[in-house]
């Protein structure tokens, strides 16, 4: 009955990476860009769902939309101030720009939220519990999947179908060429900011119901977690992505659980995982089998 | 326009960076001579910003209360040590070679005391920690002092509580291998605990987790497994309050107790109903006052911050206190006699207690139980040393 247990809670856990590094992994296929700022847009998006739910008299469930709209535009204002201005420059100084913009929105989040933690004010219908035949865990773990799965097809059929995705391919696949055949480029890259941060501020609600402790720093390791699950999977691809993300929070779970002695090198599981990826195969799991990258 | 827009950026950016800087001076001080420098390093940011800036109120509150010594003025520097290690070595440094600080207070978290703790001894420069309470902290360094117990009596006591008051067999421990508190304690707890049942099969199970996680439910499944009567989980108040939620999701529910480290609001904030129950040792209770400073230090506390007081900002009061007193009696600004003077320390009443620092630098003093009802932490016991 353990095995299942243990089971149930590396689903939970994977599926939650995984809707952090469906995100990270579109801001990149599109723009060949890590933006290393994913992890803090992240924190901004858990952080405005708090200030949202405990000082307005708006309903919850409402908070959490506006909270993500309202982090897909300070996202779609990052990429103006912080990216757009080194559009023509080399791929590494808009690398080290993301950076520097991971750094200024941890510290800005330190001054204005303060460094003491905050409680997520989680809605009581998450505090759930279900227990199947001895197998018991949060109504949260059943939600995130299915959030993430249903994130994952509107997005696949968003870049697949609408002209909007159409034209975030042909940029992905030729920036000039995409610019001289008309298409607005800045308008394209704003909607994918706008997109992948939304997206992040998903995960950020989601992660502050399961882990209710908000605080400045809280993105840097599920950011850097979720970047390996992206590299996993095969980064620019979306289903890779999620696919990295369970193999991640499986794989970590297992470890913990199995091995108890290992239980320090959890963090370092990760990043073991990533070193091998990269020297085994570096394109990730999905990265050649599906040569359309989004 | 895009250069504009570029200026406007960097702007904000050195704002922020010039607030966020991490050292603050409390009190405008005039010319070198005639202020007397206390340095401060406690986390403000991190996993321990809640226990750093409650002991940071307290010692305000102190300089406030008692702001000359020696007909100088006392000026606080204080430093963010973002619970990290490597920070607060750089912390306590900066505040002996560049601030020139005549005696540090702090930290709070065992380990981060400990990484200041050759760098005082080499600089000869006291430090006073207000709720370090791993016995390294002092040991064999004789520039390092603390105002509160020390582990091996309270995981005695809570080891006491769990086989008296709560009639446990069994005892599953959960830790945090990073922290030298939480590590420390639980053997402290364990050797208690064996002693008390006369079993060495009493810890059913010992298990880990490191700073910052946030997911327990591997371990805790683990725990299921071993049938535990009680829970014994010393740690952050962040991290335990996520794994007292996730032990309780995952069906535990048998009591979780902790250590001092507990003590702050945003356990229970973060736990919710689920730290209902939990029950810790600290060191010091507004309801029951010890001292006739005690009181004064509760009305001064709730009149300045507008809240209930809680140990660690008692313990830094108390800390603050204990240096000024040194200094007079001392009646030097030197920090080797004002070391030797901490030293001494005998029947020094504090908010928290009379304080005498023993050999080691360390104080005797009583422990309190409490536990979490009602949203609240309720008072339950007070615990003699012997």
């Amino acid at each position: 009955m353990n095995i299942l247990q243990h089971i149930t809670n590396g689903i939970s856990l994977g599926s939650l990476y995984a809707l952090i590094a469906i995100g990270y992994t579109m801001v990149y296929g599109i723009l060949r860009l890590i933006n290393f700022a994913h992890g803090d847009i992240f924190m901004l998006g858990a952080y405005i769902t708090y200030y949202g739910v405990l000082f307005t008299p708006i309903p919850w469930w409402i908070v959490f939309i506006l909270a993500a709209v309202v982090t897909g535009i300070i996202g779609l204002l990052l990429e103006k101030l912080a990216y757009k201005p080194l559009r023509g420059s080399p791929r590494i100084t808009i690398l080290i720009s993301a950076i520097g913009a991971s750094f200024f929105l941890e510290n800005l989040g330190i001054v204005v939220f303060g460094g003491r933690p905050k409680a997520f004010p989680t809605p009581d219908v998450f505090n759930k519990v279900i227990n199947i035949r001895g197998v018991s865990t949060g109504l949260v773990t059943f939600i995130i999947p299915i959030v993430t799965v249903l994130l994952l097809i509107a997005l696949t059929y968003f870049i697949t179908k609408t002209k909007t995705g159409m034209a975030m391919r042909a940029l992905s696949k030729d920036y000039e060429t995409a610019s001289l055949m008309g298409i607005n480029i800045n308008r394209i890259i704003s909607i994918t900011f706008f997109i992948g941060s939304f997206l992040a501020a998903v995960g950020g609600i989601m992660w502050g119901i399961k882990f209710p402790q908000l605080m400045p720093l809280m993105g840097v390791m599920p950011g850097l977690k979720c970047f390996i699950a992206a590299v996993i999977g095969g980064i620019g691809n979306i289903t890779g992505a999620v696919i990295g993300g369970f193999i991640l929070g499986l794989g970590e779970i297992l470890l913990v659980a199995l091995l108890p002695g290992l239980t320090g090198y959890r963090d370092a599981f990760a990043f073991v995982l990533l070193i091998l990826i990269l020297l085994i195969k570096p394109t990730g799991l999905m990265g050649e089998k599906i040569a359309e990258k989004v | 326009m895009k250069k504009k827009i570029g200026l406007i950026f960097l702007s904000v950016l050195l704002v922020a960076a010039s607030l966020s800087g991490c050292a603050s001076k409390e009190t405008a001080g005039g010319d070198d001579e005639e202020v007397i420098k206390i340095g401060v390093f406690e986390p403000m940011t991190g996993s321990s910003a809640a226990g750093g800036e409650m002991t940071v109120e307290g010692i305000k509150l102190a300089n406030e209360t008692r702001s000359e010594v020696l007909g100088k003025k006392v000026e606080l520097v204080i430093v963010d040590n973002k619970s990290d290690k490597v920070e607060a070595a750089n912390a306590a440094s900066r505040l002996i070679e560049k601030d020139k600080v005549v005696a540090i207070i702090g930290s709070y978290s065992s380990s981060l005391s400990m990484a200041a703790g050759d760098i005082v001894k080499n600089a000869r420069v006291p430090a006073v920690g207000c709720s370090p309470t791993n016995p390294l902290v002092t040991l064999n360094n004789d520039y390092y002092f603390r105002v509160c117990f020390i582990d091996p009596f309270q995981g005695t006591v809570m080891a006491n509580y769990a086989f008296n008051d709560l009639g446990a067999k069994k005892a599953a421990i959960i830790q945090d291998v990073q922290q030298d508190y939480s590590v420390g304690l639980s053997k402290y707890f364990i050797d208690s605990f064996k002693k008390l049942t006369g079993d060495d099969n009493s810890i059913v199970g010992i298990t880990s987790y490191n700073t910052g996680d946030q997911d327990f439910s591997a371990q805790l499944t683990n725990v299921k497994g071993l049938n535990p009567d009680v829970i014994f989980a010393p740690g952050n108040y962040g991290e335990c309050a996520l794994l007292i939620k996730q032990a309780r999701d995952l069906g535990i529910n048998v009591p979780i107790l902790g250590g001092d480290t507990w003590e702050a609001p945003e356990f229970i904030d973060i736990g919710g109903t689920a730290v209902e129950g939990a029950v810790f040792s600290t060191h010091f209770t507004s309801e029951a006052p010890v001292t006739e400073l005690s009181k004064t230090f509760l009305s001064d506390y709730e009149a300045k911050y507008k809240k209930e007081a809680n140990a660690f900002a008692a313990l830094g009061y108390d800390a603050y206190m204990v240096i000024l007193d040194a200094i007079e009696r001392a009646n030097s600004t030197d920090s080797i006699k004002i070391k030797e003077n901490i030293a001494t320390t005998k029947d020094f009443v504090g908010a928290t207690g009379t304080i005498t620092l023993d050999t080691n630098g360390d104080a005797v003093k009583s422990a309190v139980i409490k536990k979490v009802d009602g949203g609240k932490f309720v008072y339950l016991t007070t615990v003699e040393p012997n």
